[in-house]
């Protein structure tokens, strides 16, 4: 996945003179986790930059950059690093194109690699999509597949508007037999597997747990559909409420912390347009409302196939069938 | 520390034995910049008032002064507008004339102005429609212009937040090599915010062609200098960054036009940002919502009243016989006509349009948001009939 984020910038690099990289360690490292590899080399330190270490300065400096007619895409290394740049992002990135009626529209891509299960120390796993939900004119995508980090990073840079481009850090190293394929607008969740009794409705990390969980929850002759949302903002209602209608059961998985968090707003979403066809309640499998745990102790907090599977066991099977 | 020395003495070795374990020295330590040249002056720079004004050009110093003149008028006029209800808050630049107008007139046309919410004045001298920029003020929406067209950005409310954008702007304009210029203007509270170390931090390092001023009323809201720093000067801070520090009575306008034109041409021909303090007062209380009697005494108001911009630049023109009483006349009716057509749109009721709420979220808007404008749409088609 890492190599598919890599060959979208330099793609959208080598098309657009005006798409710049920045951050701290993007340069001569490569960054941390190699996404951003060779783009100095090949495209120059103007265009793929070291910048000093100051997440507000990076992602401040960037929106003065988009004023001027570029298209920055700015990593913020560590999803927790992120947070110095949130008055930047929500007062300014996200607001600039209101503010102006639409006369400076900001196309920047804020990459955040995020999540946990890599064993990382504190404040390098944290899941903070709720907070980018939460702020009107953000887009926020994650992928989950090879194929779409490729083609929602390309859409992402396309994009007249700022998105937040949240990197499943524990995905980067998955691989897949792929070659680049048309962008796709963002917005689209797709079914990632088809069934009939139960929809997962899940996101980045999550999506492989919910996939696995599927195939095991065959024995116990549950066949569950599972929706990969790919876009929390804008949310694909129609995706998302055709499966529900479907199934007549949901469960929505995410890692990040379930109190205020994402399913919350999905599962109020989906029991508003789908309620006369819900068999049960819309359940919730997320992390604990924890501050990420220390890596010794990740496994107990991370939704896992069984803690998804013990939530489908508590749909009524019996009742509904 | 008895003990310390002795157990020292213990170990110490005979003089020229090197032991063979001991690791080699690093590089001798050296400064990256002499930062002597970066040091701003130990006192602010004037010129009205001393022989250097003979150097000014007189209509420069004209220009200077009918603008103050419109800019003092702006002040009032703009504060009656609150009292009238036709502005939700107006923060008054009453006293710092000086240094929004000769700050303003030091750009040129291809330049970007960066102000925060109180620099409608330079907003104002550098062209833009003085109704367009108290649309922030008034309420009918953020941003009342196109930035682009007069090449100022929104006027910031968040503190300092606007600096690293002009820092960003300038360093794209160098990229595509235009020789463009910002100035990023900001209050001396600003000057504690984060993001006024890192814009100066990033213009410092990539170069930017940025000027940074500061404006140094006296106060942030309530809260004295003395209780925002403890650095000798603002000022000073730029050393910390590696650029150039000035310091300039910012109640001279003459001295703030000559400080900060050598500044942006020096940015102009490459040769980096530069933080500028300009020393002024804010006459004025922090908003007319704010009652600035009770953290500053009548008494210093006083002292700068006799210091005030336009009483120094009128005399000292008045003097060299630059300017006589029709003069004085012909500045006071053409700020009195800006006045009049001010407070005359002003009290024209903005026409506004709800469904422009959901106009520029998005380049495209989302099906959530389609919903919400349906919604309003039909609220208002109901409120319509009623």
């Amino acid at each position: 996945m890492a190599q598919a984020l890599q060959r979208a910038m330099r793609d959208a690099m080598a098309e657009d003179p005006t798409v710049h990289v920045m951050g701290e360690d993007v340069g001569t490292l490569g960054g941390v986790f190699r996404v951003t590899d060779g783009l100095a080399k090949e495209f120059g330190e103007d265009r793929c930059t070291d910048t000093p270490l100051a997440e507000a300065g990076i992602l401040g400096a960037a929106v003065g950059m988009a004023m001027y007619g570029l298209r920055p895409v700015v990593e913020m290394q560590f999803d927790a690093f992120a947070y110095p740049a949130f008055e930047q992002l929500l007062s300014h990135v996200a607001k600039m194109r209101n503010r102006t009626r639409g006369a400076m529209p900001m196309p920047i891509v804020i990459r955040v690699p995020y999540g946990g299960g890599i064993g990382g120390v504190e404040h390098h796993s944290d899941s903070s999509e709720a907070y980018y939900m939460a702020t009107p004119g953000l887009h926020v995508v994650t992928p989950a597949t090879v194929e779409d980090a490729y083609g929602l990073l390309r859409a992402a840079i396309a994009s007249d508007d700022p998105v937040v481009f949240l990197e499943p850090k524990r995905l980067y190293w998955s691989k897949s037999d792929w070659s680049p394929a048309a962008v796709e607008p963002i917005g689209k969740a797709v079914v990632r597997r088809r069934g009939t009794g139960a929809t997962l409705i899940t996101y980045g990390p999550s999506v492989p747990v919910c996939l696995e969980a599927a195939e095991a929850a065959q024995a116990e002759g549950w066949d569950l559909e599972v929706v990969d949302l790919r876009s929390l903002v804008p949310f694909d209602d129609e995706t998302v409420c055709a499966s529900v209608r479907r199934t007549g059961r949901a469960v929505v998985v995410h890692e990040s912390t379930g109190f205020g968090g994402p399913g919350a707003e999905i599962a109020a979403r989906v029991t508003e347009r789908c309620f006369h066809h819900l068999e049960a309640p819309v359940l919730r499998v997320a992390g604990f409302d924890i501050p990420y745990p220390p890596p010794m102790l990740e496994r107990h907090h991370l939704p896992g196939v069984d803690r998804v599977l013990d939530a489908v066991a508590r749909l009524q099977w019996e009742a509904g069938s | 520390m008895d003990s310390l020395q002795q157990r020292s003495s213990t170990v110490q070795e005979p003089p020229g034995a090197v032991p063979a374990h001991r690791p080699t020295p690093p590089p001798a330590w050296q400064p990256r910049t002499d930062p002597t040249p970066l040091l701003p002056d130990t006192e602010p720079l004037r010129v009205l008032g001393t022989d250097a004004v003979a150097d000014a050009d007189p209509a420069l110093l004209l220009r200077l002064y009918a603008e103050l003149i419109r800019g003092r008028r702006y002040n009032t006029q703009a504060t009656a507008l609150t009292k009238q209800g036709r502005l939700a808050v107006y923060p008054s630049t009453h006293g710092q004339e000086a240094c929004e107008i000769a700050a303003a007139l030091a750009l040129e046309e291809r330049d970007w102005l960066f102000p925060s919410y109180r620099d409608t004045l330079a907003a104002v001298a550098r062209g833009l429609d003085p109704v367009q920029a108290l649309t922030l003020l008034r309420g009918d929406w953020h941003t009342g212009y196109d930035p682009h067209e007069h090449r100022i950005a929104p006027l910031s409310t968040p503190l300092a937040t606007q600096l690293p954008h002009a820092v960003g702007l300038a360093h794209a304009a160098r990229l595509k090599g235009d020789d463009v210029v910002a100035l990023a203007m900001v209050g001396d509270g600003g000057t504690s915010e984060g993001d006024f170390h890192e814009a100066l931090n990033f213009a410092a390092v990539w170069q930017a062609p940025v000027v940074f001023l500061v404006q140094n009323n006296g106060f942030a809201i309530s809260v004295p200098l003395a209780k925002q720093t403890a650095a000798p000067s603002l000022a000073h801070k730029a050393v910390g960054y590696g650029m150039p520090g000035r310091l300039v009575d910012g109640n001279d306008a003459i001295a703030v036009h000559q400080v900060l034109t050598e500044a942006v041409a020096r940015a102009r021909r490459g040769g980096g940002p530069t933080l500028v303090e300009a020393i002024t007062y804010r006459i004025d209380a922090h908003t007319n919502a704010d009652d600035a009697t009770r953290y500053r005494a009548a008494g210093e108001v006083e002292t700068w009243r006799a210091h005030d911009p336009i009483l120094i630049l009128e005399r000292e023109l008045t003097e060299r016989g630059l300017l006589d009483e029709d003069g004085r006349r012909a500045a006071a009716e053409a700020a009195e006509t800006m006045a009049a057509e001010l407070r005359e749109r002003m009290n024209a009721e903005p026409v506004l349009n709800p469904m422009d709420l959901f106009s520029h979220v998005y380049a495209e808007q989302t099906s959530q948001l389609r919903e919400q404008a349906a919604q309003l749409r039909a609220e208002l088609e109901a409120e319509g009939e009623a």
